[in-house]
């Protein structure tokens, strides 16, 4: 970590002593600041955690609330006058679905795209490509939102026939386009980041591109293609905005691709502004924070255990 | 190794930003009522009026150039949270403040919301064009829009909507945070609450932008967003008695069922330039911009009380 400054050599000695204390100080800082910046990740996530959940708490002990009813029920009346009933799992089931439908559509063109920038074509055409990807990254979620709302919403009325085009397929195509760009820059890095020594060794051995691909490179960069999976769920899951304009809000268990849900994060954009600070209503929209909080967590969890267990063999 | 990689687009990201930062400098100056002596009106709430505000807004500015007023939407409920934590000059709100509202405004500020009729609404029923269906009774709508209604199809309404194979009713309807949702609810569904499962959507607009481009819908709206792709409907109190149309002579007569009053709130008594701008939307230049924005001005609707 440190370095020693070695003070041997007789001229030196005298110039030398001056220079290192500084250095020696200066280096002291930097290692500070890098150490307290790697721990801040730490502190962050704990922090938002717990603020969340300090917003959340006092509801759990209330008398309108029940933690079964918040969890498996699927009715959403948090402003009702004569019935107030929190129940959050059609959202769930919502943002599930939704991202479902998304990973379904992303995961296939964003990994077959990385292996194709990656290893297939030529060095002009993958410099267009990574920047055309890119920008793609850089469009805004609620122009994509708008996207959904006016012209996806079209094109699945006039393919499907369907009375409504904002909803479940319009939400997941649109989450899709989101997170395909992260996935293939990221998994692009993972497969560039396999040594040629593998691909020299695989060539040698007689293997055509194709058998390279799939039993040399994209094993060995399995991590890393992994974590672009996963940051684009994460991007699906916490998506908000263009989710609120493309699925169609409504709240209910969708029955078919074709059914409007409403996702756990549009209905906190939707709702959080009116509720009244300190309210249950208020603090039930935080729990359904919480809630986003374990389902990204787990998520997490399960796939790093998957990546063990790929490992291990 | 997951990080991603810089190409000429990424690096010149920062310079972008930087840019836009220094676009948006002057703006952030003027919104704090310092170096140019502008001062500024905060103006939050009711989606219903969000339009009428803007067009305010912008004319307020030729008539007294030094003040600027900002308007955003975002629901009655979100102007009146707003008004609540002092954040704002000027809530709209397409309904009355609630007593507890009221209550919560005290309590923070210490001051008293202050309520200013400014026009008249008639809430619209609107379906697509092509639905023969013209006239229909709060009980019908009832009967489509809440909890226990039993009209799922169009054909319970005995309503055909010529080439459409499935008639499944798609409601349309509102975000909680609108005031429009809450006096619809109020006035139709009594105490009960809405169906879960209709399309709820942000804005006045996108309400009749969805039934405008789906035959099978019924939602509810501000008259001022009728559209040539919908039909507004004519609304009964009940079966057998006459429907009345939302029109501006039967808002003002209040018979038709489903009209209300718009206001704007202020904390306390209106001061300075706040006063200024209440006075100017209430006197006939006013009051003109909301009767174009399809809008019943107040002095038509018999006194501001």
């Amino acid at each position: 970590m440190s370095t020693v400054p070695t003070t041997t050599g007789g001229g030196v000695v005298q110039r030398r002593p001056t220079r290192s204390t500084v250095a020696l100080l200066g280096e002291r800082v930097i290692e500070t600041l890098i150490r307290v910046s790697g721990v801040s990740a730490v502190i962050f996530v704990v922090a938002i955690f717990f603020f969340i959940f300090r917003e959340a708490a006092p509801v759990l002990w209330s008398e309108d609330f029940h933690i079964l009813e918040f969890l498996f029920s699927t009715e959403w009346y948090p402003t009702s006058v004569s019935n107030v009933r929190y129940g959050t799992l059609a959202l769930t089931v919502g943002t599930l679905s939704v991202t479902g439908v998304a990973l379904l559509l992303a995961v296939p063109f964003g990994l077959g795209a990385a292996i194709f920038v990656s290893e297939f074509c030529s060095p002009k055409l993958k410099e267009t490509l990574k920047i055309v990807i890119e920008l793609l990254a850089a469009i805004p979620s609620v122009v994509w939102g708008f996207v959904g709302l006016t012209v996806m919403s079209k094109i699945i009325v006039t393919l499907t026939g369907t009375a409504v085009g904002v909803n479940l397929l319009n939400g997941g195509v649109i989450l899709a386009l989101m997170s395909v760009p992260i996935i293939v820059s990221i998994g692009e890095d993972a497969l560039r980041a396999v040594p040629d020594s593998y691909r020299e060794a695989a060539v040698a051995l007689g293997a055509t591109r194709w058998q390279t691909v799939y039993r040399v490179l994209v094993p060995a960069a399995k991590n890393g293609l992994l974590a672009a999976v996963l940051l684009g769920v994460g991007r699906a899951v916490g998506e908000t905005m263009a989710v609120l304009m493309a699925t169609g809000h409504a709240v209910q268990i969708p029955e078919g691709l074709l059914n409007s849900v409403r996702t756990l994060t549009a209905n906190v954009a939707a709702e959080l502004g009116e509720a009244p600070a300190g309210s249950s209503h208020y603090r039930v929209l935080f729990l359904t924070g919480v809630l986003l909080f374990w389902i990204t967590m787990v998520v997490n969890v399960a796939a790093d255990l998957v990546v063990r267990g790929i490992r291990r063999k | 190794m997951i990080a991603l990689r810089r190409t000429p687009m990424m690096s010149m990201l920062p310079i972008v930003l930087m840019l836009v930062a220094v676009a948006l400098l002057p703006a952030a100056c003027g919104k704090s009522g310092g170096g140019s002596g502008v001062t500024t009106i905060q103006v939050r709430g009711s989606d219903t009026m969000v339009n009428v505000a803007q067009a305010w807004a912008e004319e307020y500015t030729k008539v007294q150039p030094a003040v600027g007023v900002e308007v955003s939407g975002g629901g009655s409920g979100v102007g009146i949270a707003a008004l609540e934590r002092g954040t704002i000059d000027i809530a709209n709100a397409s309904r009355n403040m609630k007593p507890e509202e009221i209550e919560q405004a005290r309590k923070n500020t210490g001051q008293e919301p202050t309520e200013f009729i400014v026009g008249y609404d008639a809430l619209a029923v609107f379906v697509h064009i092509d639905n023969p269906l013209s006239e229909v009774t709060i009980e019908q709508l009832a009967n489509v829009f809440a909890e226990d209604g039993k009209a799922v199809r169009w054909s319970d309404l005995g309503v055909t909507i010529p080439g459409v194979h499935d008639d499944t009713i798609v409601r349309v309807s509102r975000q909680s945070s609108s005031g429009t949702y809450e006096f619809f609810r109020e006035h139709v569904l009594g105490t009960k609450d809405f169906k879960l499962g209709s399309r709820d959507m942000n804005g006045s607009k996108e309400v009749v932008e969805l039934i405008g481009s789906t035959r099978t819908a019924i939602g509810y709206s501000g008259m001022g967003y009728a559209t040539v792709a919908v039909k507004m409907l004519k609304i009964a109190r009940a079966a057998g008695e006459p429907a009345f149309e939302p029109t501006v002579e039967n808002t003002i007569s209040k018979t038709y069922p489903l009209a209300r009053s718009l206001q704007v709130y202020t904390l306390g008594e209106p001061q300075g330039a706040v006063k200024g701008y209440i006075d100017w939307i209430l006197s006939p230049a006013g009051q003109r911009i909301l009767e174009e924005s399809g809008y019943v001005p107040v002095n038509r609707g018999g006194g501001g009380a």
